[in-house]
């Protein structure tokens, strides 16, 4: 007999909501399986059994918000041999004895659409798995949603590459555009708008600072970090504990872990040249970014300084058994969440860059999985979209160390007695230490900056 | 193609990316990169699906071009027509 408690998704996690079971009494559930679907104050998380066995009881309901620690469920490890290879939990499984009913199908079902779009289903009436995606990856657009409030079917999957199709979609578009009456248009930049309905945040109380008088998304912000007006009170802003979470860790990093910090620039001509010929010869969505040259390099990196990898426990360093790379992800809410890709140093380019995408995808729209949430060994953060320069970061405990990337820019750079220019990149390291010294994080950037001039070799 | 066919190719696409964009507030010589805050994974995503609709291959030496909305209607309208 086991018991499956609320788990810690992160060092900044107290307590946290069952939004779905998975399972429901008498299912055999396999170690490894989604069990249940949790809110914490940071994400929605598919958290995995660490048991194997048959689900006896189901001991929270859904929506009540219990500490890390509490029994949910019980788990008794007999098997009955003929569910053993239980498939995964099919779709809209009927809610367990006693539950409130589960809205929406299982995970693999909900197709991939934004908060936003979510809400605007939700507000529709409509089915989210029954919407058909047209968008990258199967995302579900705006279109999607007013062709299936039309009541018109569902686009061809989305591959229009030929021309009458594209016509026809357009056609369709335009024709349901018409038909939803249009909103009195505030202006106000894309990211401000959905910012503003994540936040439950009115366009008409926002004071714009855009130049053309457009509201733009830090306004939503201040707007949103403001005390709320008595009418904005009574809506619920989604994580309202995200901010709270954030602080948690960070003061806790602040208050235990002393800090040391290295820099170097890196070169990237030939990253930057190898990866524009590679790119060059793949179909385009195959291309790859070059925030995953970094990751890959990092992760290489850090494989060769292993005393960098893993966590603080108990006053000692306990390395982490492979790298599972951080991934700092912004939520664009202002909220921040660093999930792990697994494995990243043996993963290849295509791999690495394909998991980076579902990884921020999912970030931003959908579920994390608990073993993402729990099992980083060391974080990169790479804020060169935002123009930064370099990344003085703070760890995140009880990891040892954070990478930090920030722009690709060129810049003068003397090489073999000449100036010339070159597009640099500065690197960064904080690290912990009680677990490493100067000289090792030197190594580190050593190694990112030799791996980044052998591109070919990453 | 006519150029009111490009137009329309570009701003689905960036509405695929971006739902919400209020695509007449935004001025065709802008870059939308910096008026629709799109970082570098969902520009890959516009140009994947401008490359796929507007039947023209977007390589990275020519994100300059297709990062305005006249730009880059101009650039697939000039890919010839389909």
């Amino acid at each position: 007999m086991a018991e499956f408690l609320m788990p810690s998704l992160g060092a900044d996690m107290e307590t946290g909501t069952v939004t779905e079971w998975l399972v429901k009494p008498g299912d055999t559930i396999v170690r490894g399986e989604p069990i249940a679907v949790i809110d914490t104050d940071k994400a929605t998380i598919e958290v995995e059994s660490f048991h194997t066995g048959v689900v006896e009881r189901l001991l929270v309901g859904l929506d009540e918000r219990v500490p890390v620690g509490t029994p949910l469920a019980v788990i008794s490890e007999k098997v009955a041999p003929a569910a053993r290879h239980r498939a995964p939990a099919p779709p809209a499984q009927a809610p367990p004895a006693g539950a409130a009913p589960v809205p929406g199908p299982s995970p693999e079902h909900v197709p991939a659409m934004t908060p936003l779009i979510r809400r605007l289903a939700a507000e529709r009436g409509l089915d989210p798995a029954a919407v058909h995606g047209t968008g990258p990856g199967g995302r579900v657009t705006r279109a999607d949603l007013e062709r299936a409030t039309a009541g018109e079917p569902a686009g061809k999957p989305a591959a229009p590459s030929a021309a009458p199709q594209t016509r026809i979609q357009k056609t369709r578009i335009q024709k349901t555009r018409a038909q939803v009456p249009a909103p009195a248009r505030i202006k106000a930049s894309p990211l401000a708008r959905r910012l503003a309905a994540e936040l439950g945040v009115d366009l008409r109380t926002v004071t714009a600072t855009g130049r053309t008088g457009a509201i733009r998304a830090d306004d939503v912000r201040r707007t949103a970090a403001a005390p709320p007006a008595p009418t904005a009170a009574a809506r619920a802003r989604p994580r309202p504990g995200m901010r709270q979470a954030i602080a948690r860790a960070m003061s806790r990093s602040k208050r235990e872990i002393p800090h040391y910090y290295l820099t170097a620039t890196t070169d990237l001509s030939a990253a930057l040249t190898w990866l524009r010929e590679r790119n060059r010869q793949l179909p385009v969505p195959r291309r790859i970014l070059p925030a995953a040259l970094l990751l890959k390099a990092a992760a290489r990196a850090v494989a060769e300084v292993p005393q960098l990898n893993g966590f603080w426990r108990d006053d000692a360093f306990v390395p982490g058994e492979a790298v599972h790379l951080g991934v700092a992800i912004s939520l664009r809410d202002g909220g921040l969440i660093a999930p792990a890709l697994h494995d990243a140093a043996n993963r290849d380019l295509a791999d690495l860059m394909a998991a980076m995408k579902d990884l921020v995808g999912r970030a931003r729209t959908g579920r994390l999985r608990g073993s993402e949430m729990t099992e980083a060994t060391i974080t990169v953060t790479n804020l060169g979209d935002q123009g930064v320069e370099s990344v003085h970061g703070v760890i995140y405990p009880p990891q040892v160390a954070l990478v930090g990337f920030g722009r690709i820019s060129e810049r003068p750079w003397a090489v073999g007695g000449l100036l010339g220019v070159r597009p640099l990149v500065t690197v960064t390291l904080a690290a912990d230490h009680r677990a490493s010294d100067g000289y090792t994080g030197g190594r580190f950037l050593t190694a990112v900056d030799r791996l980044l001039n052998h591109p070919e070799e990453l | 193609m006519t150029p009111q066919q490009a137009t329309e190719i570009v701003q689905d696409a960036l509405l695929q990316i971006a739902p919400e964009a209020d695509l007449a507030a935004l001025a065709p010589d802008t870059d939308f990169r910096d008026a629709l805050e799109l970082d570098s994974l969902d520009f890959l995503s516009y140009v994947e699906v401008l490359s796929e609709t507007g039947g023209v291959r977007v390589d990275e030496d020519d994100y300059p071009k297709v990062s305005t909305i006249a730009g880059a209607a101009a650039f697939i309208a000039a890919a010839g027509p389909r």
